[in-house]
């Protein structure tokens, strides 16, 4: 163990964690706001968009990330895609989570009781306002455990954008070890790093969690 | 442009990386299931001591990226003096990887059991180890299998991330062909489309199971 080595490779390391921190917020909302698309498309009455959603979701759930990164990294500029690393760090592990969080929120969904949207219908909403105000909300309280549970897998699966040199941290470590010949201080530094964002974040998911699901925990 | 005769052309190398993907997740799978077994029981010990080493190391497994993982065996097992081929220090870190998920997964199994059925079993004189066997078990496998069924494809997709330290698997396989062809398009459309069979065939397999198993 060489401390030093942590002096020295010190700002390249938190640069690592602040891209890293970037990345995934970056793929969290695009995660989010297609996975949310998804979802609606996925509960359209035309059969083709119903299909796509289908298609959609086996695809991007079948097949490892590592797959879908390497297909468009390497194998777009032959069809005239090209995207940088970070384009298509972000974008890909954004639109790979999207799968997952489309089918969190389609069981959102699923799982509200039937008789509400007519008893809304009755009460005069209109399929927007009972979207807006009686499904969505309840139905993001209610999934809300699977999606901070997925936040955490976004981050784990990040790791993997250091394949296409992504600047994100195990980048940044691979670098260390690979300039200096250690092994334990990067990837020691790497796994404890990963260790606590994914402890601190599921700390407080679980407080999050109590606080905006308090007036449904008595139901 | 779209050449997928290339690809025709390597089908015996690829098929033989998805041989290799399929033995390595089917061995991982079985060992994360016997190992997360008995980490799910020591999680439920009644050592706290014990107890607290598992949560420890489910905590560890399941909040770390499996591709750290994969390199700190690899790259930290030689400098304990224990050399191993990277096709074993794949097949651990998966194993012990889905270990992790799956003592979790079981845990909730044995939770919705309810408890008079452990005691009714020990006035039946079933030993402790016998009713975990021959009565809980069972019941847990059944309860979970879905989510087992899940994690088993998440190890095969996984398996994806151990050609980083040149085990030959599809992955592998398909890097080294696109790269040596100028093909990356036609190879990782290939490696995609198998590794999706995988899952696809893994997932029905698991429907299947669920409709055998089921009381109704």
């Amino acid at each position: 163990m060489d401390l030093q080595l942590y002096v020295t490779y010190g700002p390249l390391l938190l640069k690592g964690i602040g891209f890293t921190l970037y990345v995934c917020a970056g793929a969290l909302l695009i995660g989010l706001l297609c996975g949310m698309a998804l979802c609606v498309i996925g509960q359209s009455g035309n059969w083709l968009l119903r299909a796509f959603y289908q298609l959609y979701i086996t695809l991007f759930r079948g097949t490892p990330l590592l797959v879908q990164i390497y297909l468009v990294f390497y194998g777009g500029p032959f069809i005239g895609l090209e995207f940088s690393a970070l384009q298509v760090g972000i974008g890909g592990l954004g639109l790979y989570c999207a799968a997952y969080f489309a089918e969190i929120f389609r069981a959102g969904f699923q799982s509200l009781a039937p008789g509400q949207v007519e008893a809304a219908t009755d009460l005069g909403f209109s399929r927007w306002q009972t979207f807006a105000h009686i499904r969505l909300p309840q139905m993001l309280a209610a999934v809300l455990p699977s999606v901070l549970n997925q936040t955490m897998l976004l981050i784990k699966e990040s790791s993997i954008l250091s394949v296409i040199t992504v600047p994100e941290m195990t980048t940044s470590a691979t670098k260390m070890s690979t300039e200096t010949f250690s092994v334990v201080e990067p990837y020691l530094f790497l796994g404890l790093t990963y260790w606590l964002i994914t402890f601190v974040l599921a700390r407080g998911a679980r407080r999050l969690e109590s606080r905006l699901t308090a007036y449904v925990a008595t139901r | 442009m779209f050449d997928i005769s290339v690809v025709w052309e390597y089908r015996g190398a690829l098929l033989n990386g998805l041989w290799m993907t399929c033995w390595i997740s089917a061995v991982a799978i079985v060992c994360g299931f016997i190992i997360g077994a008995l980490i799910c029981v020591a999680r439920q010990s009644g050592n706290p001591l014990v107890r607290g080493a598992a949560r420890v190391y489910i905590s560890a497994l399941r909040g770390t990226p499996i591709l750290i993982q994969l390199a700190i065996i690899f790259f930290f097992l030689p400098l304990a003096g224990i050399n191993i081929p990277s096709i074993l220090a794949a097949i651990i870190a998966l194993a012990l990887n889905s270990s992790a998920f799956q003592a979790e997964i079981l845990r909730g199994g044995f939770q919705m059991l309810p408890r008079g059925q452990l005691e009714a079993a020990w006035d039946f004189g079933f030993s402790r180890w016998q009713s975990l066997l021959h009565v809980q078990l069972p019941q847990v496998v059944r309860a979970t299998l879905p989510a087992l069924i899940n994690d088993a494809i998440d190890i095969i997709k996984n398996s994806s991330l151990i050609s980083t330290i040149a085990v030959t698997e599809l992955m592998r396989v398909a890097q080294q062909y696109s790269s040596t062809t100028y093909r990356p398009l036609e190879f990782f459309t290939a490696a995609g489309l198998l590794y999706l069979v995988l899952t696809l065939s893994v997932g029905s397999l698991g429907q299947y199971l669920e409709r055998r198993l089921s009381y109704r």
